[in-house]
């Protein structure tokens, strides 16, 4: 099992790197997290010596840009046909659900740590929490997997990237903001408030903000973890049924 | 025991029956050429006899093992050649290869063994260390052929593994087949009549999802035991070099009559 695991974990993260895609990735998402932080948010008038503001834009980042690293982990394979060779070495079926997984996730880990910049500058202007920051961090890490596994789960179940891509992008919509005001106000109409409490409870925005205040809450780390565990295995099902032709 | 046993597999794609009951069992030193038309199964059979398809009824079993209830140990001895020899196109032929070879569980000086072993073998020397994808279509074939004897499996399942090859590869292909022929229980799916002749010790024609003929080839000819479109068994001799009469008898029984 580990060995399996670790054999495809190399493959897929050299992979990455293989082709234009790392690069791309790395640049688009570095120089969307300062457009956002810098003019979006305001970095310089906020006048505030934390990366809240930076941290708050994951979200919608990881939005568009994880799925474009999730959509090709399954979808690929079967386009070309290199599905049928991993299928028939002798790995099990959750040792390579778990290498892709995880090497798209030290890929989104390794961009995500590329913007170290933010950090240097935010402690050369002032003089800020790094406990919160470091904390930070990790959620957004964490909530990076969340869509990574949603995404591998749609990959699974389509030949086509281009679909992998929009119906991830639309299945983390939802949980990115099942929690937000805007759905909440729009179901308390006709749902029970105990409910309301359970759909927004799914939302990646409560537990991410609840982590970027600082508080590393075991809810909040075992809301992301039980999310990533469901959703591989979820992948791991549809790409076993799909042997069923 | 046969060392692959296939029985009576089965596979339905919604209303479509692509394979109605195959039953084969192939020993060590037999190399099975597969034949038969177009959409008449092959691929399927072989993608079942796998374990990557599952059937939707019978079984197949890769010395002893059931490639679908006890699937790694009989993945760990099969080599295998899908279809259109896939291969990850951004890698390297060394890449993949070592790929290949930690999944199998092979490490550090076996690993370099078999790899280069496979390569000579396959005559991949001069691209290793070229992206798959840049390649051409027979040094591509070589690269899936490579990954296929790489761990020295005992059994060998290859569709269409001289597709695309010229002339003087398709003998070079032919020649490691029929080397590791004695070792190895062996099926090759193939268009190439002819090819038979050269490396088969038995063919096995299937139309429409069904054997209709099974033969053993000796002193250049096939004593094939066939069974036509109503099971009724009959029996045809055919020249191992000059199939393609046979071929199409068996295959189009309309165009024939």
């Amino acid at each position: 099992m580990f060995k399996g695991t670790a054999a495809v974990f190399r493959r897929e993260l050299a992979a990455y790197f293989a082709t234009p895609l790392a690069l791309v990735f790395i640049v688009i998402f570095l120089f969307a997290m300062g457009a956002f932080t810098f003019y979006l948010g305001g970095f310089y008038d906020s006048g505030q010596a934390n990366l809240a503001i930076f941290f708050s834009f994951h979200p919608y980042l990881y939005l568009f840009l994880i799925p474009a690293i999730a959509m090709r982990l399954w979808a690929e394979e079967r386009r070309s046909g290199t599905i049928e060779l991993l299928l028939t070495l002798p790995i099990p079926l959750s040792a390579a659900v778990a290498g892709k997984f995880l090497a798209a996730w030290a890929f989104a880990g390794i961009a995500l740590a590329l913007t170290f910049p933010m950090w240097l500058t935010v402690n050369f202007l002032g003089d800020p929490d790094n406990g919160v920051i470091l904390a930070s961090y990790a959620g957004s890490w964490l909530m990076a997997g969340g869509y990574l596994a949603i995404g591998s789960a749609v990959s699974a179940a389509t030949s086509n990237q281009v679909i992998a891509f929009v119906v991830t992008v639309v299945i983390s919509f939802l949980f990115t903001i099942a929690g937000a005001p805007l759905v909440i106000d729009a179901l308390a109409a006709f749902l029970p408030l105990e409910l309301l409490g359970t759909i927004s409870s799914f939302s990646f925005l409560t537990h991410f903000n609840a982590i970027m205040a600082g508080v590393i809450d075991l809810r909040d780390i075992v809301f992301f973890g039980t999310l990533i565990a469901f959703f591989l295995f979820v992948t791991a099902v549809l790409v076993d049924l799909r042997k069923a032709g | 025991m046969a060392m692959i046993e296939i029985d009576a597999l089965a596979k339905s794609f919604g209303p479509v029956a692509a394979v109605r009951g195959v039953s084969l069992s192939v020993e060590k030193g037999e190399v099975l050429g597969f034949l038969g038309p177009n959409g008449a199964g092959k691929s399927t059979t072989m993608k079942m006899a796998t374990g990557f398809l599952s059937p939707s009824s019978g079984s197949a079993r890769i010395c002893g093992f059931d490639v679908q209830s006890d699937p790694l140990p009989a993945r760990a001895r099969l080599g295998y050649l899908p279809e259109g020899a896939p291969a990850y196109g951004d890698m390297t032929p060394r890449g993949f290869l070592a790929f290949c070879a930690a999944a199998r569980g092979m490490s550090g000086a076996a690993a370099r063994d078999a790899i280069a072993s496979a390569v000579a073998r396959t005559q991949l020397g001069r691209v290793l260390e070229q992206p798959i994808e840049t390649l051409s279509k027979g040094f591509k074939r070589r690269v899936g052929l490579a990954q296929a004897i790489l761990h020295d499996p005992p059994v060998l399942i290859m569709d269409e593994p001289t597709d695309g090859l010229d002339p003087n590869q398709k003998h070079a292909v032919r020649a490691l087949i029929a080397e590791m022929a004695p070792h190895k229980a062996i099926i090759v799916s193939t268009h190439i009549l002819e090819e038979v002749a050269a490396i088969c010790t038995r063919a096995v024609i299937i139309d429409r999802g069904r054997i209709v003929a099974d033969g053993r080839i000796a002193d250049g000819t096939i004593a094939f035991a066939t069974t036509g479109p109503d099971g009724a068994p009959g029996q045809v001799a055919a020249d191992a070099r000059d199939l393609d009469g046979v071929f199409r008898a068996l295959t189009q029984p309309q165009a024939a009559a």
